[in-house]
């Protein structure tokens, strides 16, 4: 307790209270509704509110710009330094979603419109380990398929920047690697891109760069496949990010019909080849004039089928594309974010099926993987991570202040 | 984190009493009607004449800081902020930065720091700012350190700022005549 009364982390609170109220103009009533996205606001002084029971960034509907960014703590970086780092990210997450500037912001005006700015942060096992709290996630299992690359996996840290303008998605990131730096170094960066806001009507399925409507089937009940309802994790989540490479230059040699075979749906609509609309069921049962499958024992849609819409992953892609080699071969593929309740129980089972006899695993290798818990939302007067980090152990306020 | 905190009842009574038409003050020993929840430390404190807002201090290993923020005057009269006190450090002073010999130099502000009536005054790098000198405990960022204002007549404003990481604030120091 200070010569005032009021103690340091009250104080702390008070001031997130008093920040979001000199902006509750504008978002209004947000505070329960973080991740449950408003009709998106063609202006960029649109709002994801940041507030919420959950972290926004997971159920928002996808912003156009995405960077990922990972980063490895430094060594000797324990539970309390871990806390002051994400009341600093949480406090400039929050600032800049409101279209602020962040405390100490040197460039403030690229804040100004936050186009549906989302920070979401992650932790991945390394953190917990450092933190001396178990972990809940671990880092997959091995697949045959995998050509993994430290440069794009693992991780202790994830910051998952979503924004409808690449500009503030940049300021953001400039701004969160600032108040990282004292406490961790970059692992990798990872920027995505889907359709630019309003390109197409809302809700529509983006195209990844092989042409297809990707992301087709997702979860409807959130609650049961993504949100977990107890435990340190609760209203949190897990994030499996791959980063998959696709062969675009080998793509190019299969026909049309080579390629929906491969996947199992039409490239024109997304259909499933047994039906006529992106959204129908697919019938894995029917047969050709041959008697051979018309969904291929080896498709794509059929070794990824979860039947349990209750278990199935919520797929959130953005597209990458950075750049050419000299001879015009594209690096490009898919940052492929996959959001459940269970690693284990959802991802894994998938994963394995796909790499143990997909059709498209011949123009498509995962290069990169990382697994983050994604802890709940906070409130106004909260932090990112203080449920898992603090209530799990009780000992972060110890230690704290400037000592 | 922007942190509002107030002047002590001493302030109010001062405010006050210096015939300003500031509404009359609740004696500090009085709870505010309606504290924020996690902050009901601040009902004893109910006089709102000075507040800060967003005061944040630059991360330091030793030597030299600054810290910043805005200061608010809810009153109807001008308050003149005096000096600054920290645990982090004996030597503060209220600094300006001004031009000297076509460089940006800071040097101690005569008469301190005014906030006009109902009115606003910015402490940032490259302006006024509270100069810490001598600092032997290392500010780390996202530390929190107490910070306490004295203003004209002795009242004080207590609030805790930030450690913040930042590359400016890097003005020269000129140190004023009586140091």
């Amino acid at each position: 307790m200070g010569a005032s009364g009021i103690s340091r982390r009250g104080l702390f609170m008070a001031g997130a209270v008093t920040a979001a109220g000199t902006v509750a103009g504008t978002v209004a009533g947000a505070v329960e509704t973080a991740g449950a996205s408003a009709p998106p606001d063609p202006s960029g002084a649109a709002v994801e509110p940041f507030h919420g029971v959950h972290q926004a960034g997971v159920a928002t509907t996808p912003q156009a710009y995405a960077v990922f960014v990972a980063f490895d703590l430094k060594p000797g970086t324990g539970l309390e330094p871990i806390s002051r780092l994400m009341r600093l990210l949480t406090d400039d997450a929050r600032r800049l979603a409101q279209g602020r500037g962040a405390l100490a912001d040197t460039e403030p005006e690229l804040a100004v419109s936050p186009a549906r700015l989302t920070v979401t942060f992650g932790f991945g096992p390394g953190l917990f380990e450092a933190a001396g709290v178990e972990s809940p996630v671990r880092q997959l299992p091995a697949f045959e398929t995998d050509k993994l690359q430290d440069r794009w996996s693992g991780g202790d840290l994830l910051a998952q920047i979503c924004a409808d303008d690449p500009l503030t998605v940049a300021h953001a990131l400039r701004m969160l690697v600032k108040d990282a730096r004292a406490f961790a170094r970059v692992r990798w960066t990872q920027r995505g891109f889907r359709r630019a806001a309003h390109v197409q009507p809302d809700g529509s399925t983006q195209r990844n760069l092989m042409g297809q409507l990707d992301g087709t089937v997702n979860p409807t009940d959130l609650d049961r496949a993504v949100w977990l309802g107890q435990g340190p994790l609760r209203g949190g989540t897990t994030l499996v990010l791959r980063r998959i490479r696709m062969d675009l230059e080998s793509w190019d040699e299969l026909d049309r019909t080579g390629r929906e075979f491969t996947i199992g749906r039409r490239l024109s609509d997304g259909a499933p080849l047994t039906g006529t609309a992106e959204h129908d069921e697919p019938d894995f049962g029917r047969l050709n004039r041959l008697g051979f499958p018309v969904i291929s024992e080896y498709a794509h849609i059929r070794r990824a089928r979860v039947d349990d819409p209750g278990a199935r992953i919520l797929r959130r892609p953005y597209n990458y594309d950075d750049g050419l080699a000299r001879d015009g071969t594209p690096d490009s593929g898919l940052l492929f974010a996959s959001y459940q309740a269970d690693v284990d129980q959802q991802f894994v089972p998938v994963q394995r099926r796909l790499d143990q006899g997909d059709l498209l695993n011949a123009w498509v290798t995962a290069i990169g993987s990382a697994v983050f818990a994604i802890p709940p939302g906070c409130g106004p007067g909260g932090w990112i991570g203080e449920t898992l980090l603090v209530d799990g152990t009780g000992e972060a306020d110890q230690n704290r202040g400037h000592g | 984190m922007k942190i509002r905190t107030t002047l002590f009842a001493a302030a109010a009574v001062l405010l006050a009493g210096c015939g300003a038409t500031t509404p009359a003050t609740t004696p500090a020993t009085t709870p505010a009607a309606d504290p924020a929840p996690g902050a009901s430390a601040q009902a004893a404190v109910p006089a709102r004449a000075l507040t800060i807002t967003d005061p944040w201090v630059k991360a330091v290993e030793k030597g030299m800081t600054a810290a910043f923020g805005t200061l608010v005057n809810h009153t109807d009269s001008p308050i003149t902020v005096t000096g600054a006190a920290s645990p982090l450090s004996p030597r503060i002073e209220l600094h300006e930065v001004v031009e000297s010999d076509n460089k940006m130099i800071m040097q101690p502000k005569d008469g301190g720091f005014v906030v006009p009536a109902r009115g606003s005054h910015e402490l940032k790098p490259g302006g006024d700012h509270i100069m810490l000198m001598g600092v032997e405990e290392e500010v780390r960022p996202g530390a929190e350190i107490p910070f306490t204002l004295t203003v004209e007549g002795g009242a004080t404003l207590e609030f805790t700022a930030v450690g913040k990481d930042f590359a400016g604030a890097k003005e020269d120091y000129q140190p004023g005549m009586d140091h």
